[in-house]
């Protein structure tokens, strides 16, 4: 099993000197992980570090494919207000 | 002589050298005097610290420290740092070697750059390979450029000795609150230890490292700035206590920054819908704070950049690919910087004795100007070199001053949209000149090289008085100029309204 990173990633480096197993590495568009090194932080961390660290809500998946940081996860925003917010401005 | 007359008004009396009597006014003002000496000799060429020195100088930053190691409600790390720029003015992310070549390139193009910050696009010190190696790299092999870097504080400690290593003599720390509850409010957790920390535990430990560092910083004789966020509602009543306390630790500037919030940057408070302070909130707390500390008005939150000294956008002529075909010889280029700075440094003697000789003429208006007159604000369109030389079109930001018969005093800046940019953008020009004279509230002139008319009526609609007759002539001396001939004019006659100095 391995953690991914996906597309809203905004390569800000943070996760990538975290990693115990050298998994991560920058690429185009974003960052992205190497599934056979990736050891989920195991032995290691008690928390997988690229998503401890992460402050981009959703763009780090768990082994199962989960969002690690769903979202309001990190902000605080509830979702239903963000999206509200966002309806209004496109609307102006 | 002339001066004693003014000294029986003011406590601070003009220094014996012949210095300026306003505290706007460098190195001999009111908010330097009490420093110590080598503390005031640090602060005079900076342009972040010097309220004077930021019309001759200049600073510059480097987007090399991209990771963050906390979240801030201001801040949304999908754009830019709030810290250092508003959201979506996206700085291009450079290497510590791209990072040593641009500033090599612009101090050699732009001599009046001599200062050199670190402040972003997330945390410096949460990417202390890359900050440390610019600052290592720089301190060889450009020796005349001062350093400084700006932090959230978390990972201070751990990173003071070898800060100290660099010679570097400035650091701010973003300190919005030394209460747990108050910076659950505000930081919704930070990575500390390996982990995620919210809430309360989380900003116990932001506020425990800030205090620490601050505190280290003062012990190894490192100048420390304290920069707040004033949140309406959240800690605009406890940021009188963080004054307090970072003044009795030994920061030596405190400077209150109003939160900017709209829900366009995505921001938790902008999407929450927590307002800014007002002009009026934030002066009214700047002046609280300033009975106990230094406050330092002038912060343009990290916008007064080298390469925008000339008024002009110059950021296109250092893009990477430019700058790689440059050939760069820093030891001349080191001489040339010298002399340009020994001629800004008379430029600004000079300056400094007008200004006193100016200041002796505003009390020959005698007994009807000082008794009667009430203080008045104006505000000042300048490019820098503290002269009155920008077009009221092109101000992107007005200082504003408030003149009295005794004194002229500069109390901070106020940006404005732009309206004068041409092509198509003009379509929505009236609003955007609304916008700017809203902007001017409380201003009763506004001094600039040049006006159009249009403007010029909206303004004198606005009951601010335009005024293009001092273009080019020192700042202080041109507000004390139209201080009198408003004055004489019997325009200043009525008695200060009570409210003044809070639409400012
Ligand atoms: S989960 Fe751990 S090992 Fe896997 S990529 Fe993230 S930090 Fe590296
Ligand atoms: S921490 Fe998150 S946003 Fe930053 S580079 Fe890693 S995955 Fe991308």
């Amino acid at each position: 099993m391995a953690f991914k990173i996906i597309e809203g990633c905004v390569n800000c480096w943070a996760c990538e000197p975290l990693c115990p197993s050298q998994a991560i590495y920058e690429a185009q568009p974003h960052f992205l992980t190497d599934a056979r090194k990736c050891t989920e932080c195991e032995g290691d961390f008690l928390h997988p570090q690229c998503a401890t660290i992460c402050p981009i809500e959703g763009v780090i998946l768990d082994g199962v494919g989960l969002a690690v940081n769903p979202p309001g996860s990190l902000t605080g925003i509830p979702p239903e207000r963000m999206a509200a917010a966002m309806a209004e401005i496109q609307a102006r | 002589m002339e001066l004693k007359v003014l000294g029986q008004d003011t406590p601070a009396a003009p220094s014996p050298g012949g210095g300026c009597a306003s505290s706007g006014c460098g190195g001999n003002s009111d908010h330097l005097a009490h420093l110590p000496e080598a503390i005031r000799e640090k602060v005079h060429n900076h342009p972040c610290y010097s309220e004077e020195a930021h019309h001759h100088y200049a600073r510059m930053h480097v987007a090399v420290a991209p990771a963050c190691n906390i979240q801030c409600h201001y801040c949304n790390r999908k754009y830019d740092c709030a810290n250092e720029s508003r959201p979506g003015v996206v700085s291009e992310l450079l290497t510590p070697d791209q990072a040593v070549t641009k500033v090599m390139a612009v101090a050699a193009s732009i001599p009046q750059m001599t200062v050199l910050g670190i402040a972003g696009p997330g945390d410096p010190l949460a990417n202390p390979e890359r900050t440390l190696s610019t600052f290592r790299q720089l301190s060889e092999k450009a020796p005349d450029i001062k350093l400084c870097v700006s932090t959230n504080g978390l990972a201070l400690p751990a990173l003071v000795d070898e800060l100290c290593q660099h010679n570097i003599d400035h650091v701010t720390i973003t300190i919005n609150c030394v209460d747990p509850e108050v910076g659950a409010q505000i930081y919704p957790w930070v990575f500390w230890n390996n982990r995620r920390i919210r809430g309360v535990e989380g900003a116990k430990i932001l506020i425990e490292q800030q205090q620490k560092g601050l505190e280290m910083l003062v012990e190894r004789g490192v100048l420390v700035k304290v920069n707040s966020v004033m949140i309406p509602g959240v800690n605009e009543e406890h940021l009188k206590e963080v004054s307090e306390v970072v003044k009795a630790k030994g920061a030596f500037l405190h400077n209150v920054m109003p939160l900017i919030a709209e829900a366009e940057h995505g921001t938790f408070y902008g999407i929450m819908g927590q307002r800014g302070p007002t002009h009026a909130e934030l002066q009214a707390l700047q002046d609280e704070c300033a009975g106990d500390m230094n406050m330092m008005r002038h912060c343009r939150q990290c916008r007064a950049d080298a390469v925008g000294l000339l008024g002009e956008d110059r950021g296109d002529e250092f893009t990477m690919d430019k700058i790689a075909e440059m050939e760069i010889d820093y030891g001349k280029a080191m001489e040339t910087r010298k002399q340009v700075h020994e001629a800004i440094e008379a430029d600004r003697e000079a300056q400094r004795q007008r200004a006193g000789q100016c200041f002796v003429s505003l009390t020959e208006l005698g007994g009807v100007a000082r008794k009667e007159t009430r203080p008045m604000l104006m505000a000042v369109a300048t490019e820098g070199h503290g002269l009155i030389n920008q077009h009221f079109g092109h101000a992107r930001e007005f200082l504003i001053y408030e003149a009295s018969a005794t004194d002229v005093r500069f109390i901070g800046h106020r940006k404005v949209d732009l309206y004068c940019s041409g092509g198509d953008t003009c379509g929505d020009a009236e609003t955007a000149l609304q916008k700017t004279i809203r902007t001017l509230e409380g201003c009763e002139a506004v001094l600039c090289s040049k006006i159009g008319f249009e403007p010029w009526g909206m303004l004198e609609e606005a009951g601010i008085m335009p005024n293009g007759e001092h273009a080019m002539e020192p700042i202080e001396e041109a507000v004390a100029a139209v201080y009198r001939e408003m004055a004489k004019d019997g325009r200043l006659d009525a008695q200060a309204p009570e409210t003044l100095r809070m639409r400012a």
